[in-house]
């Protein structure tokens, strides 16, 4: 066991993978020398060469486009996107032939690759720094979209990504890239891809989140204790496929269900969550199946991100709203 | 070097046969045995005979909404017989020369044209990737081929293929940029048609030659006569044994025309000058490419009567195979998305199932 944060848990993952297996290359805008702009494959490069991790020019398509190609021809490429921000010249790539090209040739060509961009807001950063566009990839068929909250789950994700035999997405809470650490096991293993996590048991309200609200929630909760509330967190942790299983399954237990994300509200994430809810446990509903999200708004820089950004407060009393209804 | 002696920027372009099929430039006339010279223009053939009858099923409500080669035989077959068998292709739409020559069956092409994705499922020990519609998109594939060729230091090559128009799409320029910073053993074959749907190639840029955008990316470039099957040859094997050798890609344009529309859907009539679409029909490197192997003593007028029957009977009879294949069962629109059905996929399939099994098929 060793006490990692993030960055340096998804990194061991990396390598682990590249060790067992060496048709898995590691590449994209500053992934090679540098290690990324933080530091994601560092050292990659120096263990495996620079076949195996490198730079790419600046070609969003390019990158995307050439993981295609390798992919197709037996490689398991995993490109990095510097940020979610940027992905949109690659989408083309991504919607058009990553995610069909399986369908397209009945199966003689795959896309096993796995794209990783960090995503989400709260670092103050840039214009295009800070979206969360998880529900726009979701929307693809033949795409599967992740989202790791802890040390444990990147690492497990990342090598279930690079196993999986379909195009992944891989988004990074960048904002808790190095904000806490957990012990997590030295050897390689999987987090299964579909499959949510059960982050706190509770009977009054099903909650479900992920990524870098993960720790907020955790707060809401702990403080819903104190209101004298037990909320059900569940960390979604794939964001297609859905692990509908164990949402309905909690929701029937609750009755109640709220859905919390950075992303936009409308057309978002949460509305598919409140469709499954509403289609598979409509009858044992005492609230409404609620949002809190983001604003249909671009996200604001940093003097007025902090209107944007979801806090626990704004999660417990949402919940208490519900269960009071 | 080819790419050398004739430059882009002067506007010379490279030819060896004129489109009287005499040799005009004896100097870098390729060395091609006469087997194979007759299989290349059998092929020619085989493509223009299929698309001319593709044409009329079209029109007679048997097959769906097609992009003919007419005209354009002669690049694709030059381009594809300079590579082997195990070298690769990325190829747009509008190649079917090549995809005969490689040896994608007829069958398929007519299944994909038909509308069932069963046409894309390409042979084993058939190195060719899928049609690729939306523009420009196959050559940043060719490149990531090219890369894991290198990866696994073995030493094919991928050609691509380009239409003039889509030299204006970023992931043009992307892509042989991208392969010049690696030095992917890559050749980008541009097949400059003259027209992009209704819009000609003199709207499509300021640049006077296609092949001069190879420059920028510090590849080497070349205009070829791309009816003139000799050059358009002897260009592409001299890039082919460059890349294999590790020596980096290459931009061909291949001057060619577009004898029919864009796709089915399309009318050229609208757009094209008649005087210059008769003026342009005297290139066809069908003409010429059998005036040259008369004059050889190799092809003659019996040997062409018999050949054309012989295609005739080949289209009629795949096609009437392929247009005899039912409906698609509703398992195999469902079982490709991923390599095993998700559990949505899995309640939309068993949902509409049971919805079928109901009455309602």
């Amino acid at each position: 066991m060793a006490i990692l944060n993030n960055i340096e848990a998804l990194n061991q993952g990396l390598t682990q993978a590249m060790e067992r297996d060496d048709t898995i290359l590691v590449f994209g805008e500053d992934s090679g020398f540098e290690g990324g702009v933080f530091r994601a494959t560092k050292g990659l490069q120096e263990k495996f060469g620079k076949k195996r991790c490198f730079d790419t020019p600046l070609t969003e398509a390019g990158i995307i486009g050439s993981g295609i190609g390798m992919a197709i021809n037996g490689l398991k490429p995993v490109a990095e996107i510097q940020f979610q921000g940027f992905i949109f010249p690659a989408l083309n790539q991504i919607m058009v032939h990553a995610a069909r090209m399986r369908n397209r040739s009945r199966g003689k060509y795959t896309v096993p690759m796995v794209i990783r961009m960090p995503y989400g807001g709260g670092i103050r950063a840039l214009e295009h720094h800070s979206e969360s566009i998880e529900a726009i990839l979701a929307h693809i068929p033949g795409l599967k979209v992740v989202i790791p909250s802890n040390p444990y789950d990147m690492k497990g994700l990342i090598v279930a990504a690079i196993n999986d035999p379909d195009p992944v997405i891989f988004l990074e809470p960048k904002r808790t890239y190095r904000a806490f650490k957990q012990d997590i096991p030295d050897e390689i293993y999987e987090v299964p891809i579909g499959k949510a996590r059960v982050v706190t048991e509770g009977e009054d309200i099903t909650v479900v989140a992920w990524g870098a609200l993960i720790p907020e929630a955790i707060k809401a909760v702990e403080d819903l204790k104190t209101r004298g509330i037990n909320a059900e967190l569940i960390d979604l942790r794939t964001i297609s496929p859905i692990d509908t299983e164990t949402i309905i399954e909690s929701v029937k237990k609750t009755g109640r269900f709220l859905v919390v994300h950075e992303a936009v509200k409308s057309f978002g994430p949460g509305a598919e969550l409140i469709s499954i809810v509403n289609e598979k446990a409509f009858l044992n509903l005492e609230a409404p199946p609620t949002r809190l999200t983001g604003f249909d708004i671009t996200v604001p820089l940093a003097k007025g991100e902090h209107h944007f950004i979801i806090t626990p407060k704004q999660i417990s009393d949402k919940v208490e709203e519900l269960v009071k209804f | 070097m080819l790419t050398d002696v004739y430059n882009p920027l002067k506007g010379e372009m490279f030819q060896v046969m004129d489109k009287t099929g005499k040799i005009v430039n004896k100097k870098y006339m390729p060395a091609i045995p006469d087997e194979m010279l007759i299989k290349m223009y059998r092929t020619m053939l085989l493509s223009r005979i299929q698309d001319e009858k593709s044409l009329k099923y079209q029109r007679q409500g048997r097959m769906l909404t097609f992009a003919p080669s007419l005209g354009q035989e002669g690049v694709q077959v030059a381009t594809v017989a300079a590579t082997e068998k195990r070298d690769w292709v990325s190829s747009a739409f509008r190649e079917n020369a090549t995809w005969l020559w490689m040896g994608q069956p007829m069958e398929n092409i007519f299944l994909y044209w038909c509308g069932n994705e069963e046409g894309s499922r390409i042979p084993e020990g058939v190195n060719l990737l899928p049609v690729a519609v939306p523009i420009g998109t196959q050559f940043n594939h060719a490149v990531g081929v090219g890369m894991s060729l290198q990866y696994k230091d073995e030493d094919s090559v991928v050609l691509a293929y380009i239409g003039d128009g889509g030299t204006s799409e970023g992931e043009f320029y992307e892509g042989i940029n991208y392969a010049g910073a690696f030095n992917t053993p890559n050749i980008f074959i541009i097949q400059n048609n003259q027209f992009a749907i209704s819009t000609s190639r003199t709207f499509q840029t300021k640049a006077a030659t296609l092949a001069q955008k190879g420059i920028a990316a510090g590849i080497p470039c070349i205009q070829v006569d791309g009816n003139d099957i000799f050059a358009t040859y002897a260009a592409t094997k001299e890039a082919v044994e460059r890349a294999r050798k590790g020596e980096g890609p290459t931009l061909i344009e291949a001057v060619t025309y577009r004898i029919g529309p864009h796709t089915t859907a399309d009318d050229p009539t609208i757009y094209r000058d008649a005087a210059y679409h008769e003026e342009m029909l005297t290139t066809d490197p069908i003409i010429r490419t059998k005036a040259y192997l008369i004059e050889k003593g190799i092809w003659d007028e019996k040997k062409e009567e018999e050949a054309r029957k012989e295609f005739d009977t080949i289209v009629e009879e795949t096609f009437k195979k392929v247009e005899n294949v039912g409906q698609m069962p509703l398992e195999e629109i469902f079982k490709y998305t991923y390599e095993e059905l998700t559990p949505q996929l899995r309640e939309q399939y068993e949902d509409y199932k049971r919805y079928m099994k109901g009455g309602n098929e």
